[in-house]
């Protein structure tokens, strides 16, 4: 191995190896961040909703006149919907998961501003909302249409009974299982006690980069109100063909309202992750086109290396040396160059991680994901030197002796 | 002598078409791509009203709850209670000021054929059209007296005046809204805030509302409440009318402050009014009213996305990579030249003449690689258009400043990258290099 002769002819020509080594740095700051960002968002877009998304829409009503039948327009509206062909169930409620736009509040154990409160997303909707939504209860019962109350415009309190979340049961009572908060106590908001009767698996509120949108309250409420938001659940593969017959349908049967576009539980995951998604569209086509102009780079400096040495390799080939030795030395060369590359890079990129911490609140990198980009671009740098080293090899003694 | 260099650059370029490209293609690539983040982060946090933004001020003032602070950092809520920004609005301590709100309607057509539909909008006071130099299509604001009367008056959007008159000149006409009937009393003209500062807690990058009301109907109408609502405590009474009294943070209240010493007189006032409050029993936390001009706004408020930010860090890294690469492109393609130069300098070119020429060539292909880059970029924010949709509607053009911006930085980084290499090529010596010819 030639490390030393390799050595003493970089120092006398840093420039080249320092701009690919520079490149190198940059480009694993790079790549190692924006996979580790894209990965990072394509979990949080894997979690699920907790409801049978693909067989559900959803759309809203808004009465508008001033003398408004709420009562009876939701009774003719969800009699409507149920009994429409392919329509399995309906309901009416406050908010929709992930659709963004919903109510919180805060829950806790005991009553009195002395005691924190964990935040919660407020779900209201009849004894059909289990069922509607898909949801799953790992423990207790569903609410009966006995447990409904109804919910008049600007009323306060709350029923006195509700359901909670997995997520917000591990708050309210940390290490205590599903089936011991049965039972429990909640207080929402100041207001009287309700009772916990089951808990849902999974139930995301509306605001998907919320941190903790897992936390959801589900109460028995009819809503009383001039603008609702109906969920629609349909037999699988019927849903996109009936969104616009129930909008036709629900928009002529009462036009004292308006009703909003329908929009499938797909779509609303859809727009609520747009944020995330173009992001990691960008990172993508970000790395793709950074490491191939690395490549090039790469190519291009070490063709320029070989240029400039034709007649020290015509040489070393008249004195002896293989083309395997031309080859070698060149591999080397790039592989000394592109290690310390990735070690300037490797401290680049846990920094920029750590500004993108502090800054702007992103999780902390794995310490793999830097690893595994080390080992990523030692083979692109390898793959790149290859044809320039080719071309080295492939230079004729003869060079040697032609211009002294 | 110039014209000359450049037709030595052509050719120079031609004769080495790859590597030329391949530099062409690494500016052009690095220029874009910074560009379009550069030109996203720039419209999401440039200022808005340049000429009175720093005279226009959002006020907080610190309504919260005794027990904890609104904000973790502790700052106060972004929006006031209706109560507060209705005291302030009355005080009139200011020169101008403005308190509002976000509604909704919904526009009921004269002829039974077409169907009703919805349309944003904002309840404010008068001087919210003067404050932030709104401009009129046809007619004029809502005067104070009108507002003070309770008459019910719109001003309508250039867009939905289109939409509901087919953008005739329709002050004195009349509308239906939810059931009420408004008259217009002015149109405005195209106007898009951007971003839309005077209301960042609802959709910063949003359109201006279709239809604007005097602010005090929105209580004595009980118009709907559209924006974001934050209550520290229940509402308190059942009534319709109880959210107007509650300490729930649902309006906003800006006051316009032309010189350093309204604004202190302004931030003395707050500072009374809330002490005559925490006498009254309301107030419980510290003194802590805050006046943000717009460009302090719209930081404290994060308008410009973490994720916009992380994207420009993410950007300026890609655009020195493709720069380092330009150089060391350079660089080879100025070795091969070495003969040439030494040759040249032997016959009595000056290096300031070799240098000039070379850095004529660098220029080329720094404006070549910019306006590549500025091809790119307008294809990357429709790009970023399509991606985001609705987040980013509107926001993503190129400017003239930005596409100068552009410009400018591409000749600017290749004249960086080619300086070294020029350098190097022009230190040739002749010597050596007619030696071995």
């Amino acid at each position: 191995m030639e490390f030393g002769p390799i050595l003493r002819s970089l120092a006398r020509n840093k420039t080249g190896a320092v701009l690919i080594a520079l490149q190198i740095a940059f480009t694993m700051t790079v790549v190692v961040n924006a996979y580790f960002i894209i990965g990072d968002r394509q979990a949080r877009m894997q979690r699920p909703s907790g409801v049978a998304e693909e067989t559900l829409f959803h759309l809203g009503s808004a009465g508008y006149t001033t003398n408004y039948d709420a009562v009876g327009s939701l009774a003719q509206d969800l009699q409507l919907l149920r009994s429409t062909p392919g329509v399995v169930d309906a309901v009416a409620v406050n908010q929709i998961p992930l659709d963004s736009s919903g109510w919180s509040s805060g829950a806790k154990t005991a009553p009195g501003n002395e005691h924190q409160s964990v935040p919660t997303a407020m779900y209201m909707g009849d004894h059909r909302t289990v069922a509607t939504f898909g949801l799953k209860l790992v423990a207790g019962r569903d609410f009966t249409e006995a447990d409904v109350r109804d919910r008049v415009p600007n009323m306060r309190g709350w029923p006195d009974k509700l359901m909670v979340t997995q997520a917000l049961a591990a708050q309210l009572w940390p290490d205590e299982a599903p089936q011991a908060v049965l039972g429990r106590s909640v207080y929402i908001g100041d207001e009287a006690p309700a009772t916990v009767i089951a808990v849902i698996e999974k139930l995301q509120a509306p605001w998907s980069g919320w941190s903790q949108v897992e936390q959801s309250v589900l109460v028995p409420e009819k809503l009383l109100w001039p603008s609702v938001n109906y969920m629609v659940r349909t037999e699988p593969g019927q849903r996109d063909a009936l969104m616009p017959l129930v909008e036709e349908a629900l928009a002529t049967s009462n036009t004292q309202r308006i009703v909003s576009a329908p929009e499938s539980m797909d779509d609303t995951r859809k727009r609520s992750y747009a944020l995330d998604a173009g992001v990691s569209r960008i990172l993508t086509v970000v790395m793709v086109l950074l490491v191939a102009i690395t490549a090039l780079g790469v190519i291009g400096l070490v063709s320029f290396s070989v240029r400039r040495r034709v007649k020290q390799i015509g040489t070393r080939r008249a004195l002896g040396a293989t083309r395997a030795d031309i080859r070698r030395y060149f591999l080397l060369e790039n592989f000394i160059i592109t290690s310390v590359g990735l070690v300037m890079g490797a401290a680049l990129t846990v920094g920029f991680n750590m500004w993108t911490v502090s800054a702007l609140g992103f999780p902390k990198i794995d310490l793999a994901y830097v690893a595994g980009g080390m080992l990523l671009l030692w083979v692109v740098g390898l793959l790149a030197a290859l044809g320039p080293a080719q071309r080295a090899c492939a230079i004729a003694p003869a060079v040697a002796t032609r211009t002294v | 002598m110039l014209a000359y260099y450049f037709r030595l650059a052509a050719r120079s370029i031609r004769a080495n078409w790859l590597v030329s490209t391949l530099m062409i293609l690494a500016v052009g690539v690095g220029i874009g791509a910074c560009m379009t983040i550069v030109t996203v982060n720039y419209l999401m946090g440039k200022d808005p009203i340049p000429a009175k933004s720093a005279q226009l001020f959002a006020v907080q003032l610190d309504s919260w709850s005794p027990d904890e602070p609104a904000n973790d950092d502790g700052s106060p809520p972004d929006q006031l209670t209706y109560m507060d920004a209705a005291a302030l609005l009355q005080a009139a301590a200011a020169p101008r000021q403005v308190a509002m709100m976000q509604t909704a309607f919904v526009l009921q057509p004269d002829d039974a054929q077409t169907r009703p539909f919805p349309l944003t909008g904002r309840a404010a006071s008068a001087d919210f059209f003067s404050m932030f130099d709104v401009p009129f299509l046809y007619g004029q604001p809502w005067s104070a007296d009108t507002e003070a009367s309770g008459q019910q008056v719109a001003v309508l959007t250039r867009e939905s005046n289109e939409k509901i008159f087919g953008g005739i000149d329709s002050v004195g006409r009349t509308i239906r809204l939810s059931g009420r009937v408004f008259t217009v009393v002015g149109v405005l003209d195209t106007w898009r805030p951007m971003p839309r500062y005077y209301d960042v807690t609802n959709s910063p990058f949003g359109e201006p509302e279709e239809v604007m009301v005097p602010f005090q109907l929105h209580r004595a109408l009980q118009l709907p409440r559209r924006g974001n609502t934050n209550c520290w405590q229940p509402v308190g009474d059942e009534d319709a009318d109880a959210i107007y009294r509650s300490e729930c943070v649902f309006t906003q209240f800006w006051v316009e402050l032309p010189t350093t010493e309204a604004r202190q007189a302004y931030a003395a006032f707050l500072d009374g009014y809330v002490e005559a409050q925490k006498a009254a029993g309301r107030f419980a936390r510290p003194l802590n009213n805050r006046l943000s001009d717009v460009n302090q706004w719209l930081k404290d408020q994060k308008v410009v996305d973490e994720n916009a930010r992380m994207m420009l860090g993410v950007a300026v890294m890609f655009l020195v990579v493709c720069l380092l690469n330009t150089i060391g492109l350079l660089l080879a393609k100025f070795v091969g030249k070495a003969p040439e130069i030494g040759l040249r300098r032997a016959l009595g070119a000056s290096r300031s003449t070799l240098f000039a020429q070379y850095l004529v060539e660098s220029v080329t292909v720094g404006a070549l690689g910019g306006l590549l880059g500025l091809l790119l970029t307008w294809f990357g924010l429709l790009g970023v258009e399509m991606l985001f949709g609705n987040l980013v509607r509107g926001l993503v053009r190129l400017d003239g400043v930005m596409v100068g911006t552009a410009l400018l930085l591409a000749i600017f980084a290749s004249v960086l990258a080619g300086l070294y290499p020029t350098w190097r090529a022009c230190s040739v010596q002749p010597a050596a290099q007619l030696k071995s010819q």
